[in-house]
């Protein structure tokens, strides 16, 4: 009876080989069907991938049924789990290439750089909205890859310029600025931009790194509020270590009216997770409008209700949610502009091009006034600044983007180290 | 595959010392190596051989840690650290010094071999869980310095793009125009040095060195009483554990063509950890077993958790399959861990042993 055990083993090995076979090759989609992609991730940050592939579903849906179609072609998203993982994103990667797409919303920096090399050499271009590396925003050393969306760069210059406004003086002489980031590459991608800027309008500038995980930041803080004594925090966190920076700052009597952070660590579920109370004041960076007052939320809750079902439970969570519907949006219009540009078919050098054709896309005010160039691949670095009430996100200050000049010196600057050494 | 052993007489001491006495054993690994080396390459497409490519690097990897955990009995958490090592110095050794691909991975395997031997020492006094929080150490260690020191993450991105890997300046011509010969072309470089990982693994533990790590495994106090040195051993098992590491994590940069050190994390460690006992501790064969099982089965959960939710229940959400494998996968590994704890590789043998008088078994 044992040792029966084993032939079900032994036949259990073959059908394990036999799935992959056909999994791997059946694919293939019919030729006349517009396929994008979007890598996204159910696995690690739970907060924010979910709701971020949920906003990109509705839309399609959305945009399917209001429009459905591109001069007659149906347009089909790809969604692929990476789960987080280098390997699985690669892996994701070829299974979108097999598949035909003509565009990629990636996820995940570290993801991103394991494929920049295989998007430059597809000729696939790919959307890397706010991470990824900031330099790519330079269409010319990195023509396939638009962060299309405030570079973390951008969210640096602007998020001075605020607080100059705020204080109501450009020099910032005598203002301590503290800058909380979690300790990795994408956390220490804009020390260079605030030295630039430290230089120029002479406030004080001290780094607190995070280490990972970043739920542990008593130290940090302690030594931001009853040390350095800052004037302002500004935080580059995501996952769950913004709640924990909030929490902290306050329990030290912070004012968080003086807290500004970078996009990842700024939507409702992390003043939830923080308190609502509590986290009452703080100031939040966004590349995409808050809340639902947009024609496209409208449609999608319509397109709801018509259908009967109840709104999806990300739907709240509108910063990242709102994201989301950006990031499916922004690729169906570059396509929409390469039909329009270049007719069919349609190739990932067409939607380049469409890409960096598109301008007064504003979606009703859930987006910025971008204007995608050859060179500019992150389209100005618009951003928006909002204030948590307590219940809700209210506009502190519309669409900027602030010190352009700080920004291309500084790319200048990282393109020529990048050079010298390859 | 199935071996019958009737009628396989010896008459020489070197026939009987053969790594595969068994001729039908022989035939197996004749035709594993033709399908592998010539077959699949040929017929794959770019997806396959992607996907094949990082499990053979995963395989190179899993072998190299099961000639420490498995085989000496120490038990290191810091894999990923090691490889991380290897892909560094590929990548700036590649890109600052113009060094070619072909000195790039050795060098980076003994820049790798140096730094795992600083970090075994402490196992000349710990050992068991003790060590495996000090290679947990050098873990955070190496990923901090790779984060903080600038000269080596090359500035604020922490990742180097490194050139096409080219043999003393020699590239296939298909390759550079196309990018499934160019994944064809780097899965042979990959699969010709697991072959030759192997190999160098079956062997090392016919030969002395083999055996003194089996000894110090097994006891090392009464292994330094037949006179082994402890010291001597430990460190070589953690260089070239470490070596394979180096080897392993340089193809995976040249791989990808950027080194990173976020593909390295304590996570990728414990993956490679779960991939030693998942496929059996202390076999050669167990340890690829486990990287093919550890890389293939969140792929062909994926597939056919999509597959079944599409077919069944009329497309599923994706979040709902995303949880799914994510508990299937646990389930998988605890399964097979409790059919048989001695992992993949005596699963393999059962079934073996099971057809080997088949249909006759009494």
């Amino acid at each position: 009876m044992r040792k029966t055990k084993y032939f079900w083993m032994g036949i259990l090995v073959i059908a394990l080989v036999m799935t992959l076979g056909p999994g791997g090759t059946a694919l293939a989609e019919e030729k006349k069907t517009i396929m994008i992609g979007c890598q996204t991730d159910y696995d690690r940050l739970i907060t924010i991938g979910p709701v971020v592939a949920q906003g990109i579903k509705d839309y399609m849906a959305y945009w399917k049924k209001t429009v459905g179609t591109i001069n007659g072609y149906p347009v089909e998203m790809m969604e692929c789990n990476h789960g987080y993982d280098v390997n699985r994103a690669l892996e994701c990667y070829q299974r979108h290439k097999m598949a035909g797409i003509v565009s990629l919303s990636t996820y995940g920096t570290p993801h991103t750089y394991a494929i920049t090399p295989k998007i430059l050499a597809d000729k696939i271009p790919a959307i890397t909205p706010g991470f990824g590396r900031a330099d790519a925003m330079d269409g010319k050393s990195f023509p396939y890859i638009f962060p299309a969306a405030a570079t973390y760069w951008s969210q640096a210059t602007a998020s001075i310029k605020y607080i100059q406004e705020v204080e109501g003086k450009e020099n910032l002489k005598g203002v301590k600025i503290a800058y909380l980031y979690y300790d990795n590459p994408a956390g220490k991608e804009p020390m260079g931009v605030f030295e630039k800027l430290k230089k120029r309008f002479g406030f004080e500038f001290r780094t607190f790194g995070v280490p990972s995980p970043g739920v542990e930041m008593g130290a940090q803080v302690t030594d931001i509020t009853r040390r350095y004594k800052a004037n302002w925090v500004i935080a580059h966190l995501f996952g769950r270590s913004p709640s924990v920076s909030l929490a902290e700052l306050y329990r030290k009597g912070f004012p968080l009216d003086h807290y500004l952070g970078f996009v990842w660590g700024v939507c409702e579920t992390d003043v939830a997770a923080a308190g609502e109370d509590l986290s009452k004041g703080m100031l939040g960076i966004q590349y995409t409008g808050l809340g639902h007052d947009y024609d496209v939320s409208r449609g999608i809750k319509k397109m709801y209700e018509e259908e009967g079902k109840e709104m999806h439970k990300y739907w709240t969570t509108t910063g990242y949610y709102n994201r989301g519907i950006y990031w499916a949006a922004v690729q169906v219009e570059a396509v929409r502009l390469a039909m329009e540009l270049h007719g069919p078919p349609i190739t990932g050098e067409k939607v380049k091009d469409g890409y960096e054709h598109i301008k007064d896309f504003t979606m009703g005010g859930l987006l910025p006034p971008f204007i995608f160039t050859p060179e500019d691949h992150e389209g100005g670095g618009w951003v928006r600044i909002y204030q948590w009430d307590g219940k809700q996100f209210g506009l502190k200050k519309d669409w900027y983007n602030a010190y352009r000049e700080v920004i291309m010196e500084e790319l200048a600057e990282v393109t020529k180290a990048t050079e010298k050494k390859e | 595959m199935i071996n019958r052993e009737c009628g396989n007489y010896k008459r020489t001491y070197q026939s009987d010392m053969a790594i595969f006495p068994v001729p039908l054993q022989r035939y197996t690994i004749i035709a594993i190596v033709l399908i592998f080396y010539l077959i699949f390459p040929l017929l794959a497409n770019e997806y396959l051989l992607n996907l094949a490519g990082l499990i053979a690097i995963a395989c190179l990897g899993a072998v190299g840690l099961n000639i420490l955990t498995g085989f000496t009995g120490q038990i290191s958490i810091g894999h990923a650290a090691f490889m991380m090592v290897g892909a560094y110095t590929a990548a700036i050794l590649n890109t600052r010094y113009g060094v070619g691909f072909v000195l790039c991975l050795p060098a980076a395997g003994i820049m790798s071999a140096l730094v795992g031997s600083f970090f075994g020492t402490p196992s000349l006094r710990i050992k068991g869980l003790y060590l495996a929080i000090s290679t947990l150490a050098a873990q955070f260690i190496l990923e901090w310095i790779v984060n903080h020191w600038k000269w080596v993450s090359g500035g604020a991105f922490s990742s180097i793009i490194t050139k096409k890997p080219e043999i003393f300046g020699w590239i296939p011509a298909a390759a550079l125009m196309e990018a499934e010969s160019m994944m064809r072309y780097k899965y042979y470089i990959i699969v010709i040095l697991l072959g030759m990982g192997v190999v160098f693994a079956l062997n090392l533990f016919r030969s002395s060195v083999g055996r003194a790590f089996i000894a110090i495994r097994d006891n090392d106090v009464s292994a330094e009483i037949i006179g082994i040195n402890i010291f001597r051993y430990k460190l070589t098992a953690f260089a070239i554990s470490s070596f394979y590491a180096g080897v392993a994590g340089a193809l995976y940069c040249f791989w990808y063509e950027v080194a990173n050190y976020e593909s390295f994390t304590i996570i990728i460690s414990i993956d490679y950890l779960a991939m030693v006992i998942i496929g059996g501790l202390g076999s050669v064969l167990g340890a690829i077993f486990g990287a093919i099982f550890i890389g293939l089965l969140p792929i062909v959960l994926d597939i056919v958790g999509t597959w079944v939710g599409d077919t069944f229940f009329g497309g599923v959400n994706t979040e709902i399959i995303a949880n799914f494998q994510v508990v299937t996968f646990g389930a998988m590994i605890i399964f097979f861990l409790i059919v048989e704890p001695e992992g993949l590789n005596k699963l393999w043998k059962n079934i073996k042993d099971y057809f080997r008088v088949w249909p006759f078994s009494y």
